[in-house]
């Protein structure tokens, strides 16, 4: 009988072992349906919250389903009305926003100016942690809703106030002409009131004003979108829904792509990006989008920022060649730079192709001169700290050390450092505990110049990591601020960039590129300037 | 027997404990996740006093620890960054790497075992060094290589199999990455059965068993493996552990989101509830699958006993 009891207690084992590992699961079949898009997507960081969530992933989403007051054009990158009837304003300080009648949420409820102005208010009262919660902090009485330290002490935003149904007026801390620009941001959407009452029910399925519906959605898994009914925009879908797959991994998703079980994808890995033209017999396309990648340096250090050192600074960005890393590091994936913004904002908000000049030109000789004439690298030794854990920066900060290793003839000039963690890394430089230069990436919230200049340069801007201070910059800012013409107010910004640049606060590196290959079910697949499809463009062969 | 089953059980928990505030301390000495969550901007500060008052990253680690153990007893395993609740992301990841592992297991037994056992029985012969060099070529090439060899021949070039799994995880989209998973733990298992079979076969009882005149296939499946597979199940049992958790890598490649992805994502993201709460059900299988394997000792070899 040994042996039988023996198994007796295996068996129980066994349940006990299976008892801790086995879950139930649904599942949900995920075939090619007829007209649908299949498109490769991630897990996102945050709740689809519109004022929380600051990634791509998410907004891939939040694209589809909400249509903001302003709408950016995909190809020209224009802020053009959307749900926004007018925006107007006398002073360039108080608003008046009159919202489209008769627009829906997806699931039935209206949208009106009590969508907008609850949203927002959530979005910044500071208990609700949401991370877009800076974008609302030129309104007046954000000080209230989310002090720096303690707990708030109003609820809602002192500047926003409903007028009618399809009216609310905004006023602003300091006159900001080009503030509506922003509205098409993602932290600016309406909300339902579902998205209050019944948030876990939102969570689950996020209901919104915009072309696409949320179908279903299978968190870490897929989400299905299909056209919103209730959406009388101008762009409509031209295909009968969107199914964004949840991929592991960028390569499987490209497995997937060559082999048909995938029509779109945004995320074409590194490695393959030189045979992608090929392997996807020309469906594939690679454009400069609103990201700027530099180098800054810590101001606060007096080495870095006694007099002499524009003269180094200057030296060292002449030093790097560009368009060799971008060619051979980034295979013309990153395009080099020539100012402080992005090629998508177009000559009309504020990009210049030559803003910059000689100092984003590679010109060694002069390059050398410079550095030495200003009293060469501090200590003779610089580094480039970046974050190891991610987006493989080790290969273009070896490759701009070398070269400027090559520049000055000391192949130990320069040196990358490595952080371990994207979270040490951003830690040490907000803390302003950088000694010496740093990476530094800006991915834009809003195609308009301001937005590459305020946060990250103004006297202590919510971005300002190198803590440049400069009047001059400053009044230039205030100006353009409350300038009313559009026009008048980009030159304004763009002298105030030339300010910039003639310190040196940054090395300019290069603009991002978007990437996307598409399967030959599809066509017309364009990015915007987010680096993002233009979902609602696609159309599908039938 | 029974003691011992519990005493075994009750070993565990210290094991628990330890191991979740290990991993505890070691996500927490990555540092601050806030700063991470707001990309290349610097956080509002008002938004990331809230956000560490929420995660209670302000209190001691000894205190943390605390209210996580004390979550866990309520069945509570956290919230990820993105608001599912960690034990939902369990329920969905889990079953998939446990299909995987099954579908992995069973290969290692079935084609692991019979190569040893075509092998150990034919010594050598040409069966048998084949065996060896396909087994040595196995364990020397790492899982990724022939997972993303495999993915592009078998998947893009060939168009045999689809090259990513579906959310569904069928059964059949399994055969693939279980292969990849299977095939180092496969080799040994080849090889130990072999070195085991060719030992036992020429042992007393065997002997004894063959001139009793029992039928060969009574001498080999009852006599020789029975008392072959000793090593080998304990081999087989520890594989378990090993295979859950280098399904990480082939998960990857086979875009599968069981507990590799979750884990990969809560690493990246350094969000402790996600990873401690992954590894520690880990660490539980790893556990139970041990002691299986130590009370199938019993079953299979009568002369031990446990008290």
């Amino acid at each position: 009988m040994r042996g039988a009891k023996s198994a007796t207690w295996v068996a129980g084992a066994i349940v006990v072992a299976l008892g801790a590992t086995a879950c139930g699961g649904g599942s949900s079949s995920s075939s090619a349906e007829a007209g649908v898009v299949r498109a490769n997507w991630g897990d996102p960081q945050n709740p689809l919250e519109p004022a929380n969530t600051n990634e791509v992933l998410g907004g891939k989403v939040l694209d589809m389903i909400f249509s903001n007051l302003k709408r950016y054009d995909p190809k020209t990158g224009e802020a053009k009305n959307a749900s926004a009837e007018s925006i107007e304003s006398k002073d360039q300080q108080n608003f008046t926003i009159k919202v489209k009648k008769g627009l829906k949420f997806s699931n039935g409820e209206p949208v009106t100016a009590q969508s907008f102005v609850d949203a927002w208010n959530y979005g910044a009262l500071s208990t609700n942690t949401q991370k877009n919660s800076y974008f609302f902090a030129d309104i007046e009485g954000y000080d209230k809703v989310a002090p720096a330290e303690g707990k708030p002490t109003a609820k809602t935003l002192s500047g926003l106030k409903v007028v009618d149904d399809h009216t609310f007026t905004v006023k602003l801390n300091q006159k900001l002409s080009t503030w509506p620009v922003r509205l098409g941001y993602n932290a600016f959407a309406p909300l339902p009131k579902m998205f209050f009452d019944k948030h876990d029910e939102y969570l689950a399925k996020p209901v919104g004003n915009g072309p696409y519906a949320v179908e279903s959605y299978d968190k870490g898994k897929q989400m299905k979108l299909v056209p919103n009914k209730n959406f009388t925009g101008e762009n409509k879908p031209q295909n009968k829904g969107v199914l964004l797959k949840v991929y592991t991994d960028s390569n499987a998703a490209y497995a997937d792509l060559q082999s048909g079980n995938l029509d779109v994808n945004d995320d074409i890995p590194a490695e393959q990006i030189k045979n992608a033209k090929s392997d996807l017999k020309g469906n594939y396309l690679s454009q400069p989008a609103g990201i700027m990648q530099a180098v800054t340096f810590p101001l606060y250090k007096a080495e870095w920022n006694k007099d002499g050192m524009e003269k180094v600074r200057k030296g060292l960005s002449m030093a790097i060649d560009r368009k060799a890393i971008t060619d051979k590091v980034y295979n013309g994936t990153r395009t080099p730079a020539t100012d402080l913004t992005s090629p998508v904002l177009g000559d009309a908000n504020g990009y210049s192709k030559d803003v910059c000049g000689d100092t984003c030109t590679y010109n060694p000789a002069e390059a050398k001169k410079l550095i030495a004439e200003g009293g060469g690298i501090p200590g003779g030794k610089m580094t480039i700290s970046y974050n190891a854990d991610k987006d493989s920066h080790k290969q273009w900060v070896d490759a701009v050390c070398n070269s400027i290793n090559n520049v000055v003839g000391d192949d130990k000039a320069c040196v990358g450092n490595p952080v371990g963690t994207f979270g040490d890394f951003r830690n040490q430089i907000t803390k302003g505990e950088m000694a010496m230069p740093f990476r530094a990436g800006w991915q834009m919230d809003y195609p308009q110049i301001e937005n590459f200049l305020t946060p990250l340069y103004a006297t202590g801007g919510a971005s300002n990591d190198a803590k440049f201070s400069d009047p001059k910059f400053d009044e230039l800012l205030k100006q353009a601020g409350a300038e009313a013409d559009t026009k008048k107010a980009t030159d304004l910004y763009k002298q105030a960039e030339k300010v910039v640049l003639d310190k040196v606060v940054s090395i300019p590196l290069w603009y991002q590129n978007g990437t996307a290959g598409w399967s030959e079910k599809v066509s017309d697949v364009h990015i915007n300037a987010f680096s993002l499809p233009v979902f609602t463009d696609i159309k599908v062969k039938s | 027997m029974g003691r011992y089953v519990i005493r075994r059980l009750l070993q565990m928990v210290p094991v628990f404990i330890g191991t979740t505030f290990l991993i505890f301390v070691m996500v927490y000495a990555l540092g601050d996740p806030v700063a991470a969550m707001f990309g290349d901007r610097t956080p509002d500060p008002a938004t990331a006093a809230q956000i560490r008052e929420s995660l209670h990253l302000n209190d001691p680690l000894w205190s943390q620890y605390l209210q996580y153990m004390a979550g866990i007893f309520q069945g509570d395993f956290g919230t990820a960054f993105n608001g599912t609740p960690v034990a939902e992301l369990m329920g969905s990841a889990f079953p998939n790497t446990v299909k995987l592992t099954l579908v992995a297991f069973a290969i290692e037994v079935v084609v692991g075992v019979g190569l040893g056992v075509v092998a150990g029985l034919r010594r050598g012969r040409f069966v048998d060094t084949g065996v060896l060099v396909f087994t040595l070529l196995v364990i020397s090439i790492p899982t990724f290589v022939t997972g993303y060899l495999l993915q592009y021949f078998v998947g893009v070039k060939l168009g045999w199999a689809a090259p990513a799994v579906s959310v569904d995880v069928r059964l059949d989209e399994l055969i693939l990455p279980g292969i990849v998973l299977a095939g180092v733990s496969l080799a040994y298992v080849a090889r130990l059965t072999r070195t085991s079979i060719a030992e036992n076969i020429r042992s007393d009882y065997i002997r004894t068993a063959t001139a009793k005149g029992l039928p060969r296939r009574r001498v080999v499946g009852v006599h020789l493996l029975r008392n072959s597979l000793i090593p080998v199940i304990t081999f087989l049992g520890t594989d378990i552990g090993a295979l859950m958790g280098g399904a990480i890598v082939t998960e990857r490649i086979f875009n599968i989101q069981g507990v590799g992805y979750q884990l990969y994502q809560g690493i990246l993201r350094q969000n402790s509830p996600t990873v401690v709460g992954f590894v520690t059900i880990l660490v539980v299988v790893f556990l139970a699958a041990n002691l299986i394997v130590d009370l199938l000792y019993a079953v299979l070899d009568p002369r031990i006993r446990y008290a």
